[in-house]
Order: structure tokens, then sequence, then C-alpha cells
């Protein structure tokens, strides 16, 4: 640490510097092929995808990503990165700038991820766009802060109260991981939902090729505007002037009044506590504006699947494992497949359905005690038989143990 | 020159919305009118206020005003205002949180904010205890105060949220009850006006929940009679260990008398400036660090 006595933030270059030049992500990132880590590239992602507030609190193994931030984001003209007291006011913070049309991000681990989840439910409520990175590391409570684990799945789909819809994706390396932080704040902006990105501590931490885009090359789905006329707009008007479930956002500070509430309210954004049918209308359309775009939204890698008698399923590390397992397999004349989830939430229900008919088996290989494997089970509807392998404690599966798993049958 | 009560209410208010929830006798319809004279007199545009608050009763005050508002969640409702003032500095942004919603369940937001002095109005409506919950002991809740929660009394001490702010570094502090409505217009004027964080305190009745009186005209009787002005010569002047900062946080009230009045109006860089400041030095050296 080093120490700036001078007091009341006296920087001493007074004068010059109103003529300090403007910097862009791309004098900052410099598109080129590099080395980076998961978290890095988290950090050139949001930078790229016009991510101009993060908000956050120190957490092993995402604790880099609000150090990127906090690196970068001053030298951006609009930028603003602040360590905050803990991920309740983090998250906080982050559905609050949201207002003012800034794309808006926090990164966090377990611990933190559980604080907040409040108001990961008050984003869903208020239909606030932000992306929430969950860098996992193995749980329960403090549990093994430096390991990888895949133990949030489910909780990142279920972890606030209420029925609500989020939208998770979770990359299996580097690239990905920038590619996929950019498709997280487009997904967010267009749903006006929290996105939640999931990493964990191997991806984060392992550092490996990444070509960095120039951001001219980066495609930005930004919100939609307001087009309604003051006199006709309603914070939560859906349907009025374009077809879609997701209402029009507005922005504090402009001529559209609008009240925010965590309560039940109506599409004037009145609260209506006790009116069971607004209720049901409200949180069904929370379901339906990202159900009926469940095409647009859900995206996998698979490989192998046409002759599969088994097919893998896994996502996030121990996906790359299971990939190099089922590639040897079939060397070996084994008839396997690959699906490997990159939208974790919501489930790709009919992929699982249509593969399951032709074949005998899934394998599903996760960092946790079984939490797809259940999903799988359910949409595979008896067509086939469900298998996992679960490991945790912070090892990821080998190659040989999924390949012993495949042979088993 | 003050305006009329009905030309406030037709020009701010969301009419449809009225009337409000709370209950006959409650102090935060008060309060509402403070703040609508006080944005009146200085002429601040609407489109440019936006009004961030918690959960409780006092929370639900932003509803009722025709400009942006975000209710939040409980105890929050100052980390929701730091994101939104930081991404903003133009805005007007006016917290308005319960003792209950400051002081228990958001007490480290309220010092962290003031820590980084975010330039922003926070108006605690404490009414001594939880009011939307039935009334249950809250921070500030006297010591000795039999609730729905202390049933045989309440063996805490209580917090002085003002002298919390002052010892905490706020910029601008002021306490008054909802009998002292000039003052409080007057405080609240001055609190927008300040670069930095303004933290102002109103005691506040709550007939119905608190109970420590029956009604509003009882609680302002004693408002009235029971409270003395704080300032420098009166701390001069009586036993001066007793505002002894650290001290003084821990203290509700003088001798049976609520302490009210100005508090702290002195200034300081706001965090906005200082990080404007902190961006253009960064930039400097990154290119400096290009060359
Ligand atoms: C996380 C959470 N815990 C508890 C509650 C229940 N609750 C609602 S209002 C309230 C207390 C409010 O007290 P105060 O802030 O003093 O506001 P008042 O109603 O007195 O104006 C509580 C505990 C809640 N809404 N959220
Ligand atoms: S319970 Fe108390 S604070 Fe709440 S509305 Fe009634 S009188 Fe006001
Ligand atoms: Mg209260």
């Amino acid at each position: 640490m080093r120490v700036n006595l001078s007091r009341n933030g006296d920087f001493s270059i007074r004068g010059e510097w109103l003529k300090v030049k403007k910097i862009t992500v791309d004098d900052i990132l410099i598109p080129k092929l590099t080395f980076a880590t998961g978290n890095e590239a988290i950090v050139y992602g949001a930078l790229l995808a016009n991510c101009r507030f993060f908000a956050g609190y120190p957490i092993t193994p995402a604790t880099e990503i609000l150090e990127g931030m906090a690196k970068y984001l001053p030298l951006l003209d609009d930028g603003i990165c602040l360590q905050m007291e803990d991920e309740l006011s983090s998250i906080a913070a982050v559905i609050g700038a949201s207002w003012n049309n800034f794309r808006t991000m926090t990164a966090t681990s377990g611990p933190g991820f559980s604080l907040m989840q409040e108001n990961i439910g008050y984003a869903c409520m208020t239909e606030t766009p932000c992306v929430i990175v969950n860098v996992q590391r193995s749980g329960p409570s403090t549990g093994q802060p430096t390991l990888p684990a895949q133990g949030d799945v489910m909780q990142s789909r279920w972890g606030t109260h209420g029925d609500h819809y989020v939208i998770v994706l979770y990359p299996n390396d580097v690239q990905e991981s920038l590619s996929l932080t950019i498709r997280a704040f487009n997904l967010a902006d267009k749903y006006r939902v929290p996105v939640i990105l999931l990493s964990d501590a191997t991806i984060a931490h392992t550092r490996e090729k990444l070509i960095i885009p120039n951001q001219k090359e980066v495609e930005i789905i930004p919100r939609v505007p307001v087009t309604i006329d003051v006199s006709k707009y309603h914070p939560f008007r859906t349907g009025f002037v374009r077809p879609t479930k997701v209402p029009e956002m507005d922005r504090f500070g402009d001529e559209y009044h609008t009240y925010l509430t965590g309560l039940t309210h109506n599409w004037k954004a009145y609260p209506t506590p006790n009116d069971q049918e607004v209720h049901e209308k409200l949180v069904k359309r929370f379901y339906e504006k990202i159900r009926d775009n469940r095409d647009d939204i859900i995206t996998y890698e698979e490989k192998y699947t046409k002759d599969a008698e088994i097919i893998v399923v896994s996502y996030g590390i121990p996906s790359r494992s299971a990939l190099v397992a089922v590639e040897n397999a079939r060397q070996k004349g084994h008839k396997v497949g690959y699906l490997r989830l990159i939208t974790i939430w919501p489930f790709p229900h009919k992929k699982i359905y249509n593969l399951s008919l032709d074949i005998k088996k899934f394998l599903v290989v996760e960092m946790n005690l079984g939490q797809i494997f259940h999903k799988v089970n359910e949409y595979s509807r008896g067509n086939c038989e469900v298998e996992g392998f679960f490991k945790i404690g912070g090892k990821i599966p080998t190659p040989q143990e999924i390949f012993k798993m495949i042979k088993k049958r | 020159m003050t305006s009329t009560i009905e030309y406030l209410r037709n020009n701010y208010l969301r009419n449809d919305l009225l009337p409000s929830i709370f209950c006959p006798g409650c102090g935060n319809g008060q309060i509402i009118n403070y703040v609508l004279h006080a944005i009146d007199e200085l002429k601040i545009p609407k489109n440019n206020i936006v009004l961030v608050s918690g959960i409780g009763c006092s929370s639900r005050i932003p509803a009722y005003f025709d400009t942006d508002g975000i209710h939040t969640t409980h105890g929050r409702a100052i980390a929701f205002a730091t994101g939104i003032k930081t991404t903003n500095p133009k805005l007007d942004v006016i917290v308005f949180t319960g003792d209950g919603d400051l002081a228990a369940i958001g007490l480290n937001h309220f010092l962290q904010a003031i820590r980084r002095n975010i330039d922003i109005t926070v108006i605690c409506i404490n009414n001594e205890n939880f009011g939307m919950t039935g009334g249950q002991a809250s921070p500030t809740t006297p010591m000795g105060s039999f609730t729905a929660t202390t049933p045989y009394q309440s063996i805490e001490h209580s917090f002085n949220l003002a002298f919390l702010a002052k010892t905490a570094g706020a910029p601008y502090v002021a306490r008054w009850t909802t009998a002292h409505s000039r003052e409080a217009i007057n405080s609240i004027k001055k609190g927008l006006k300040k670069k930095g964080f303004s933290f102002i305190e109103m005691l506040s009745p709550c007939p119905v929940s608190g109970k420590r009186f029956k009604s509003s005209h009882e609680y302002i009787n004693y408002y009235l009679n029971n409270s003395i002005k704080y300032s420098d010569k009166f701390r001069d002047e009586t036993s001066s260990h007793l505002f002894s900062s650290l001290e003084e946080c821990f203290i509700t009230d003088h001798e049976g008398k609520i302490i009210i009045g100005e508090i702290v109006d002195i200034d300081k860089p706001d965090f906005h400036v200082l990080y404007k400041k902190l961006k253009e030095a960064a930039k400097n050296e990154f290119w400096k660090s290009r060359q």
C-alpha cells in the first residue's frame, strides 16, 4: 500500500488535468491476441459491452473483477467503480444506477451471492437490467474459498424468494467468459431482467488464449428507449406500441416520472399489494417474457449426438474433461455424444426431450451432488436412463473418471 | 412566501393515489408537507428529483410525489441512492427512511455513505418504533419503553441518530420534530443545497403503533414543551462532558428533553468532486504510461 498523505483528494496535477485526452475502451484493451484469466476476460467483456458502473465487495475467487473495474472504469469518461461496504449494497447500487441508463454489473462468490438474493428479487420485480457474476467456490458457508464448485446452479435460479425468472449463463473457457459477458448485458437490456453469469474458481484463474476484439466488432443490443408519449406512458404498460411483454424503460431525471416498488404493482407502477389478479398477471408476465423467447435465449454446444447411445451432459469447467472423455471414447468405438449447456436457465428442456427419444442414457457430470441431473431426469420423461457423475470438494472430474463412467454400461 | 397546500398538492402529488395509507394522526403527512414546501421554495424542477426509500410506513412517502421515486428493500435505500447519485450527480436525490430502516437493518449504509460524503439528503422519520410491523422496539426506542417486543420494558440504550451522523462526519445535520415546521423546512432546504451528505432527523408521531401518546395532539404538545435547542453555546455553558463527541451518540435526550436544532453545517469535498479529480489524475497517468 502506497499512502498519499495529501488530504482531501489533492491530486496535485491541477490546471493540467482539464485537458487530459479522452480514453476509449480500445485504448485500454488494445485489440489483440493475448493471454488472460477468466476474471480478466469478464472485465474486458464488460468494458466492451459498455458497462460503465460497477459496484462490488472483495471475495475470492471473484476479487480480480472488482480490481479490474477499479483500474479501468475511472479512465473512461462516464465510468464509475465503487467498492461498497458489502454485497447487499453492491447489488443495490447496481440496480439504482441502472435506472440512470447505465449498464451495470457486480461480481461475487457464494457467500456474497447469498447476501444479494433479496435485491436480485427486487431487480426481477422492478424489471431492472443488470449483470451479476457469481464465480463459484465450494460451499455451503465459507467452504473452500479457492476451489471450484458448481453448487450454486439451483440458487442462481431460485435463490430469491417468490416466483420469478432470471437468465443464467455459464462459459467454460476464457474466450467465452468475454463473449458471454457481452451477451449477458444484451439479454439483460432486451428482456429487462437480471442476468446471472456463472463462472467457477478454475475458469476464473486459468490463464489461456484470448482474442480481444475491437469495440466496433462487438454487437450491442441496446435498451429500447421510451417511445410512448408522456401522457400515455405508464412504467409497466406492455403491448401498447410494441407487441412485447417487456415494458419500455425510461430513466431517472427525464419527464417520465416513474415510481418503482418491490410491492406488487399495477401497470401504473402503483402499489396494489392485495390484488390477486394484478399480482398473477404481473408475475406471469415475468415468466412469459422469458419463456416466450427461449429460442432466442438458449444456447448450447452439441457434438457427436447423431449416432450417440450415451450423451454426456455438462457445463462450465467439467465440460472440458467431458469433451476429452467423449472424444477418447469415440476413438475406442463407443457411441457417445456431448451436450454442453451454455444457457443454464431457462433450461433447454426441448433439447433434452428430443435427444432422450433416441438414446439409451444421459450421463450428467456436475461439481455438485446433482442439481442439473434432476432437470435432465425431468425432461427425459423416462425415455432413457439418466445417470449422474457428481464430484465435490474442489477437484474437477477427470477425463479418465468420465471415460470409466461411459464404459461402465 | 409560502404556497398554498392546494397548489402544492396539485402541482407535486399523485392525486390519484390519495388518500394515503397513513393512519390518522401519523406524522408522515407533515413530512410530505415540509418537503413540498422545501422543493417548491427552492424551485427544484420535478424532473430533477428522485425520491428513494426503504421499507416501513415512512418509506411509503415517495409514492405520493409526482416525480421519479424508488421504494427499495428494507435498510438499503441509501445504497440504492449511492448508485443513483454517483451515476447522475445532477439529480436531487432525497432518501426517506424510518428509524428501523436506517438505524437497525440499514445502519452500515448510513455510516458508509457519510464516510464517502455522497451528496444526498437523507430524511429519517423517527417515530421511535417499527410502525409498519405494529410497534416493536427500534434502535431509537427510549430505554425503559414497553413495546410489542419489549413486554417487560426495553433495557437497551438508544441511538441519537443526529449525533451519530455528526460523529461519522456528515457535513450537514439537523434534528427537529414535526412540531417545528419552519425550522424543518429550512433545514430540508439547506440539506438539498448542501454539497455533500445531509441528514435531517425528524421526530414524528405514531399514535397507532408507537402509542407513546394517544393522539398527534399530545405528541405535538410533548414536542413543543419538552425540546431544547442544541447550539455550541448550549454545549459550552452546560456540562460539556455530556456532549463530548463519542458519548453524544448514545444520548437521546438531555434530562428528559429532546435535543433539537441544527447540529452540523460545515463544508467538505463530496464524493463526486473528488471522483472527478481522481479520474483526471488517472487519465493523466494512463497517457504518461503510454508515451
Ligand atoms: C428484510 C426485511 N425484514 C423485515 C421486514 C419487515 N418490516 C417491514 S417495515 C419494518 C420496520 C419499519 O420500521 P421503520 O423503519 O422505523 O419505519 P416506520 O414504519 O416506523 O415508519 C420491518 C421490520 C422487511 N420488510 N424486510
Ligand atoms: S403505524 Fe404509525 S407510522 Fe405507520 S402509518 Fe400508522 S401512525 Fe404512521
Ligand atoms: Mg419507525
